[in-house]
């Protein structure tokens, strides 16, 4: 087997594995609901880490995300609810908000050579600020239009409903993998996470690049928002609150190095589902309180990081430096 | 080796700290007023200083980390972990000494297992503290059993809200800490250590430095520093909150950092300065509420404030300031 297709085969195999155990306990698991149920229910957190592979390909980190998801459902909510905007014509809106704001980060951090962790940081502080400065109550959404987006799904064999917000996410894992292995950009993601100063001099664009790679993110953050606000039907400045740590423990746990230039878009999608069986095998069991889904994916964090190193070190001779300057 | 001194005071964090302070001031005439009750100082000013010192503290670690050029994300689960466990100790009828002393023990657990993580397995420190930030709020409410447990413990309490020569507590911790701490690495070579580890780890490791136990020592002190802080959090509400205790304060930390002219790139930091920039943070919170705007209007403001600073800390500031002046040798402000 080819040798960088390693971590990611090890994550699924313990996600293939997970999932048997969790089946052999409680066999109800094993049904197309559940997994309908899994792809519904993540399906603004796997948005997010489509985003967020990119970024930590490319060597940065992007701590805006969910952040701009609060921000993107207040505007939605504000935009149909008090100005009467059409959903589609809110969800537009949103979106080009988002990735301007992605744009104005990523200049940020290219042109003031700044450590992208503290751009995104002040972008977080910006992104809920105005998310309650815009309003700090949550608002309901009532369109005909939701109502219709959330009856409407497709019934997978065995009675299971893959719902739009599920297929929205699956086709960003498409997309995502598309964009990462088969176009220009993802090459130059890779190139400048693998080392930035070789990747400028083999002539990648590297303030354009940049700009992009933060501006899909908070794109892909936006479209995040609009699922959140499908899947909930409100705008609250606080919703999605931590979900930029979700997000980095998907890509990480999927098996992306977070020095960047190491990764796949595959792979964070099974570290979604990862935690999406951690929760759902919480529900399942009914005495273990919430808190322990955070023990649990904290442990797999670990766990991973360690299994990469041990993969790493196990098959490259030359000694890989982790510590980037 | 930098000492205190006069020209020190001209630094553009005072004045900041200063032009804040003024504008409280207009807002709310009384904002300098300070009284003399029951035994201790009560104002506004005072209120800054004592609402600031547990960003004040955990800054004071977070800058020895990230003069290393790390980071430590966990601070704020590290404060809800040594919070939960002073409170469960106390009610459960342990000494409040003990409590104290098992709280600090397990803040600078939490902190040698970073050092460890970032030292022995090589993780970058951003990914590190990553695992206790996500894992350690759960820890704590392992530890509380999802409540929030609330005490009446004097000793703990007096953490809190307790005053000392007329001082809130918190603030004499602090600036005790803050001494201690700045004596220990500018009287002896242990910042010159500290700052050699964070421009180059393995020249520093080449001059001799053993840097692998200098930095599990930085992340010990910095979870020895979060537990302080949430000692002081828990002792202020008298009750463990595992979910609130220092949410989002490990980002304050940070800001009060790069505030106070520590540069994230490692190599340059200076512990006063952090406290000065958390006072700046604490000035502003205040000043937004005192204004009466919401408090969510804070996040924009700080917003507000990193962006200005990263602008005037970026290369491209130093260029033209450097081309205004050309006659004077460029300032250690830039970022490299």
């Amino acid at each position: 087997m080819n040798r960088s297709l390693r971590p990611l085969a090890a994550t699924a195999a313990i996600f293939v594995l997970a999932y048997l155990a969790a089946v052999a306990v409680y066999p109800g698991m094993f049904s197309t609901r559940v997994l309908g149920n899994f792809l519904t229910d993540n399906a603004f957190l796997g948005i997010a880490a489509v985003g967020m592979t990119f970024v930590i390909l490319s060597g940065g980190i992007d701590l805006s995300v969910g952040a701009v998801i609060g921000f993107t459902t207040v505007l939605i909510a504000v935009l149909i609810m008090w100005v009467g905007l059409h959903p589609l014509a809110a969800f537009a809106v949103a979106l080009a908000v988002a990735a301007a704001f992605g744009a104005a980060m990523g200049a940020a951090i290219h042109y003031l050579k700044v450590p992208s962790f503290i751009v995104t940081l002040a972008g977080m502080f910006l992104a809920r600020g105005g998310a309650s400065v815009l309003s700090p109550d949550s608002i309901g959404i009532k369109h005909e239009f939701y109502t219709a987006v959330s009856k409407s799904y497709l019934l997978l064999p065995g009675g299971g409903r893959l719902t739009v917000v599920g297929g929205i996410m699956l086709a960003v894992f498409l997309v995502g993998m598309l964009l990462a292995h088969r176009t220009r950009f993802g090459s130059y993601v890779y190139a400048i996470g693998g080392s930035e100063t070789s990747a400028a001099l083999m002539g990648v664009p590297m303030a354009r690049t940049t700009i992009q790679i933060y501006m899909l993110s908070s794109t892909l953050a936006g479209l995040a928002g609009i699922v959140f606000s499908l899947y909930t039907s409100a705008g609250y400045s606080l919703s999605a609150l931590g979900v930029e740590l979700d997000a980095i423990a998907a890509v990480v746990i999927g098996g992306t190095l977070l020095t960047g230039g190491y990764g796949f878009v595959a792979g964070t999608f099974i570290g979604v589902m990862l935690q999406g069986l951690v929760q759902t095998y919480i529900v399942f069991d009914g005495t273990l309180s919430s808190w322990w889904t955070k023990i649990v994916i904290g442990a797999l964090l670990f766990m991973f990081i360690v299994l990469q190193r041990l993969i790493f070190t196990a098959s490259a001779p030359r000694r890989k430096v982790l510590w980037k300057t | 080796m930098r000492r205190v001194s006069l020209a020190g005071l001209a630094r553009p964090q005072f004045a900041a700290l200063v032009a804040v302070l003024l504008i409280n001031w207009m807002l709310f005439p009384g904002f300098f007023d300070i009284s003399w009750q029951d035994g201790r100082f009560f104002g506004s000013l005072i209120d800054v200083l004592n609402r600031g010192a547990p960003v004040a503290i955990l800054a004071i670690g977070m800058t020895m980390v990230i003069a290393t050029k790390g980071v430590d994300l966990s601070v704020g689960a590290v404060m809800a972990i040594a919070g939960a466990v002073a409170a469960v100790m106390v009610v459960g009828g342990w000494p409040a000494w003990l409590a104290v002393v098992a709280a600090l023990a397990v803040g600078l657990l939490c902190g040698l297992w970073n050092g460890a993580l970032v030292t022995l397995l090589d993780m970058q420190p951003i990914v590190a503290t990553l695992v206790l930030m996500v894992a350690g709020r759960g820890l704590a409410q392992l530890i509380t059993e999802g409540f929030i447990v609330t005490f009446t413990d004097p000793v703990l309490i007096f953490i809190g809200t307790g005053s000392f020569l007329g001082f809130p507590m918190p603030v004499v911790i602090a600036f005790a800490l803050m001494v201690l701490t700045t004596l220990a690495v500018r009287r002896t070579a242990l910042g010159l250590l500290i700052e050699a580890v964070g421009v180059n780890r393995s020249a520093a490791r080449f001059a001799g430095i053993s840097s692998r136990l200098l930095l599990i020592m930085v992340y010990a002190f910095a979870g020895f520093c979060a537990a302080i802080s949430g000692l002081i959090v828990t002792g202020d509400i008298r009750g463990a909150d595992a979910n609130n205790a220092g949410l989002w304060l490990e980002l304050d930390a940070i800001l009060a950092v790069v505030i106070g002219g520590t540069s994230l790139l490692g190599g340059r930091f200076s512990i006063p300065m952090s406290v000065v920039g958390a006072l700046i943070i604490q000035a502003m919170n205040t000043g937004i509420l005192i204004s009466g705007f919401s408090p969510e209007f804070n996040l924009v403001v700080k917003s507000g404030v990193i962006i200005l600073i990263l602008v005037l800390q970026s290369p491209m500031a130093a260029g033209l300031f450097r081309r205004r002046s050309a006659a004077k040798p460029a300032q250690g402000k830039t970022a490299p």
